[in-house]
């Protein structure tokens, strides 16, 4: 029997941390051949990374360390080379590209240098090294090549790195690429585009590729077979239509129904006057135009989702109505008083209507601070809102409502999840008993289980509480199953306003198509479907 | 570019006229020259006299004016003791210790990158134990002390150098050696912090993955990332060795402007002191506009 590309068989790697030892991954064992696209697909801490920063020789030991197994390319152990063979094969045989490029590449040093250095290591010479990179430059279709390669990471979008990591893991033409969440970070049709390159130059060069995702949409588009880890272990391994068909493990189970956008499109059923009509918002920075005239309605329980790509104007947004940011132009009523030309000490007092959700979690937490604390705090701000002698009481309820017990409230925010840490932030907005909540890409950086449950959790307190919610998105399939409208935004202005229903179902502006074109579908068919009329219009 | 100059060299202006005011009036306050430099049965009339030839008769604030108004034209006054233009002696002095700061700085800078990186690169291993705790002494060691134990065990038991003062090569090892001390202890800290996260960095791990060897991954990718806090360290370690390393010069009999300024704060030479201070001061605005300049040099995102 032919070896395969890469073998990775009965892989453990452990962490010793300082608080005990951490199984990572234990046990697996899986296969990838030429010309094959494996997905490794799991959520945050399955372990999911740790086998292939093994094959790359990435992990730091200590504290990690290979428990058992072996990592065969092409039949040759990889931990039976020594540390000068196991640097040839990176970049040569085996290259990667990762998730983030800005933080991926170095900051001053041009992507051109950086191009060379990548061949310049196994071997090429300076002017071969410089053909070579213009040659892939053009081959991933950068923009102006030439004067590209003198270019700082920093001046380059989010896709246009992901291209250039990609030309420089292709330098070498190895044999195994291995692209871990390289679309994550980019929006959704840059993702679209990027994945289309990744498919394009592996048909040229018949690559294998190893994916790892969390994205089951990625997964559908992209690969071939697909393996899922849960904490550490190899749950299931099958095609990826079987897998997503006919899932055997219950974990399996959970991850395809919790993926979005397959609920009931909700009907708007808020009845009453709008609490907060905003007309011609606009917003300069310098002489750039950030916002170009917004406008729309929102009613007590009602919520608007706010969808565009990086830049289009959607955080200003969120950023103005809070007044984080002051407006440069418009209004904005809020009960019939302007929110941009209210004086401080109303705003003040309108603090506690409006409230905001932030993406991340972990640094909008002050870690320093218990949940107790975090919580209240909101009442020592405004003191009429509760009693002291009320607080403990009111801050379990909370925590309550939000799916947290009482217990958690002396702990501090980096003892919980990432979810978990949501919930408390949600809990501290609730705490003002606002009218409105702004969410910021409230769920973006949540696994997809536990993303479900936020929503379920907000779309719980807009019933029982009335709330209404301004949900910033790029996340469609998201925006489908939680909001009531859906206003699409770009390059600062509205391009579409309608129901969820009338935007998914009918969208009418060829932008709006376009983002639901490129927003990739968890199963494997349907995604197909959509690949070939895409290719058809195109075409 | 030229814009961010010209504000910087505005604003230290500025600072520098508060300087001069500041010490120009203080300097008066310590007490009249004339009773330090006459001998002591000098009659009233020879210290009056001694006086209007100084001009130190005049009101205060007459000898300011003209004080300034000579300083714009370039002239700094007469040595009171040397009876030279004040800046020629100052310049004098302060060649010693630039060369002095000079040498000491770029061995610090070298040793202090060199043996941070490695103690960074391989993280609670025998070298960075080894190399943290001579650091830590370094940072911790009384420099005048150090000195003084220095000369006691070389120049006095052993005999292999000369204790102070100035002539031959020989002369200039012990004074850098014990100036070395300190800024190396410190810096070579801060270079291993800065390079600790700059391997941890997402663009490291990338190198590693592209095959890169060792030696490049830690002086050519990490390093210069992590340059920035490092060149904001040396520049203050570097503006308090210009200030002239005052009790290290007198130890050693070295002729800087250290020693200078406590012999002419001593002697009352207001011109030689004042002189002394512009000059430093201008030095010292030139090395923080060096290191701004560098900042860019090291980082293409920072821009004027």
């Amino acid at each position: 029997m032919a070896d395969h590309l890469l073998e990775v068989r009965n892989l453990s790697v452990d962490f010793h941390t300082a608080s005990g030892v951490v199984h990572a991954v234990r046990n697996i064992s899986y296969h990838l051949d030429r010309g094959e696209t494996l997905a490794i697909l799991g959520e945050s801490g399955s372990g999911k990374s740790v086998s292939s920063s093994a094959i790359m020789n990435l992990i730091d030991m200590p504290p990690g360390k290979i428990t058992s197994g072996e990592i065969l390319l092409d039949g040759k152990d990889l931990f039976k080379m020594n540390a000068e063979q196991r640097r040839e094969v990176n970049g040569r045989r085996i290259a990667m590209i990762f998730q983030d490029p800005l933080s991926h590449l170095n900051p001053v040093y041009t992507v051109g240098w950086q191009m060379r250095e990548a061949l310049k290591t196994h071997g090429i010479s300076s002017t071969q090294a410089q053909n070579e990179a213009l040659r892939l430059f053009k081959r991933v279709a950068l923009p102006d090549p030439e004067r590209a390669l003198d270019k700082y990471p920093h001046e380059f979008s989010g896709g246009q790195r992901q291209r250039v990591m990609i030309a420089m893991a292709l330098a070498l033409k190895p044999d195994l690429l291995i692209a871990d969440e390289p679309t994550t970070a980019l929006d959704v049709t840059v993702q679209a585009e990027v994945l289309a390159l990744l498919k394009e130059l592996q048909r040229e060069t018949g690559m294998g590729v190893l994916i790892i995702t969390h994205d089951l949409g990625v997964v559908s588009e992209v690969a071939d077979r697909v393996v899922v880890m849960e904490k550490g272990q190899l749950v299931e391994s099958g095609t990826v239509r079987e897998v997503y068909h006919n899932p055997q493990h219950a974990y399996t189970k959970k991850l395809i129904s919790a993926a979005p956008g397959k609920g009931e499109m909700h009907e708007p059923e808020a009845s009453g006057d709008a609490i907060l009509s905003v007309k011609d918002a606009r917003k300069f920075y310098g002489g750039f135009e950030a916002l170009k005239g917004v406008s729309f309605d929102l009613k007590a329980g009602e919520t608007v989702a706010v969808v565009g790509e990086s830049g289009s104007g959607k955080s200003t947004l969120a950023r103005i109505l809070l007044r984080l940011e002051e407006a440069d132009g418009g209004t904005a009523k809020w009960k019939g008083k302007d929110l941009f030309t209210m004086s401080p000490g109303d705003l003040f007092k309108l603090r506690r209507d409006l409230q905001m959700v932030f993406q991340d979690p972990t640094q909008s937490l002050n870690p320093r601070m218990t949940v107790y604390q975090l919580i209240s705090e909101a009442w020592v701000i405004h003191p009429e809102i509760l009693p002291k002698a009320k607080w403990r009481e009111r801050v379990a309820e909370l925590l309550g409502q939000v799916g947290l017990s009482a217990e958690h409230m002396g702990r501090y925010p980096h003892q919980f999840s990432g979810g978990q840490r949501q919930r408390i932030a949600i809990a501290r907005a609730l705490a003002l008993e606002p009218q409105l909540i702004v969410c910021d890409e409230a769920v973006s950086a949540l696994d997809v289980s536990v993303q479900a449950q936020v929503i379920t959790l907000l779309d719980k307190l807009r019933k029982e509480m009335g709330i209404a919610f301004i949900f910033i998105a790029h996340d469609l399939p998201l925006v489908r199953d939680f909001a009531d409208y859906v206003m699409v935004m770009q390059k600062g202005e509205v391009v579409e306003f309608g129901t969820v229903a009338q935007v998914f179902d009918n969208p009418q502006k060829p932008y709006t198509q376009a983002l639901l074109a490129a927003s990739l579908d968890p199963d494997p068919d349907v995604q197909a479907a959509n690949r070939n009329a895409r290719l058809a219009t195109a075409s | 570019m030229l814009r961010f100059i010209r504000k910087r060299a505005l604003a230290s202006l500025i600072s520098l006229i508060g300087l001069l005011v500041m010490v120009f009036f203080l300097s008066r306050l310590t007490g009249d020259p004339a009773s330090l430099f006459l001998p002591v049965e000098a009659s009233a009339e020879m210290k009056a006299e001694f006086r209007a030839l100084h001009g130190l008769d005049q009101p205060l604030l007459v000898q300011f004016g003209q004080y300034v108004g000579n300083v714009v034209t370039g002239d700094l006054g007469e040595s009171l003791r040397k009876a030279r233009p004040a800046l020629d002696v100052v310049l004098e002095a302060f060649t010693w210790t630039l060369w002095l700061a000079v040498i000491t700085m770029t061995l610090v800078t070298v040793c202090a990158i060199v043996v941070g990186s490695l103690a960074a690169f391989r993280t609670g291993g025998f070298f960075d134990r080894f190399s943290s705790m001579l650091s830590l002494i370094g940072a911790s060691v009384p420099d005048f002390w150090l000195a003084i134990v220095a000369i006691v065990i070389f120049a006095i038991q052993l005999s292999w150098l000369p204790t102070s003062g100035t002539g031959t090569l020989t002369h200039w090892i012990l004074p850098i050696c014990v100036l070395f001390v300190r800024p190396f202890g410190i810096i070579v800290q801060v270079v291993r912090g800065s390079m600790i996260s700059a391997l941890s960095s997402a663009y490291v791990k990338t190198a590693r993955a592209k095959g890169v060897k060792s030696g490049p991954i830690i002086f050519v990718h990490a390093l210069r990332n992590a340059m920035l806090p490092v060149i904001t360290v040396i520049g203050d370690q570097a503006a308090s060795l210009l200030n002239g390393a005052v009790v290290i010069e007198t130890i050693f009999g070295f002729p800087g402007v250290g020693k200078l300024m406590i012999d002419s704060i001593l002697q009352r030479d207001f011109n030689v002191v004042l002189a002394a201070i512009l000059v430093t001061a201008f030095a010292i605005f030139l090395m923080n506009l060096v290191i701004d300049l560098a900042y860019a040099l090291l980082d293409p995102r920072i821009r004027y």
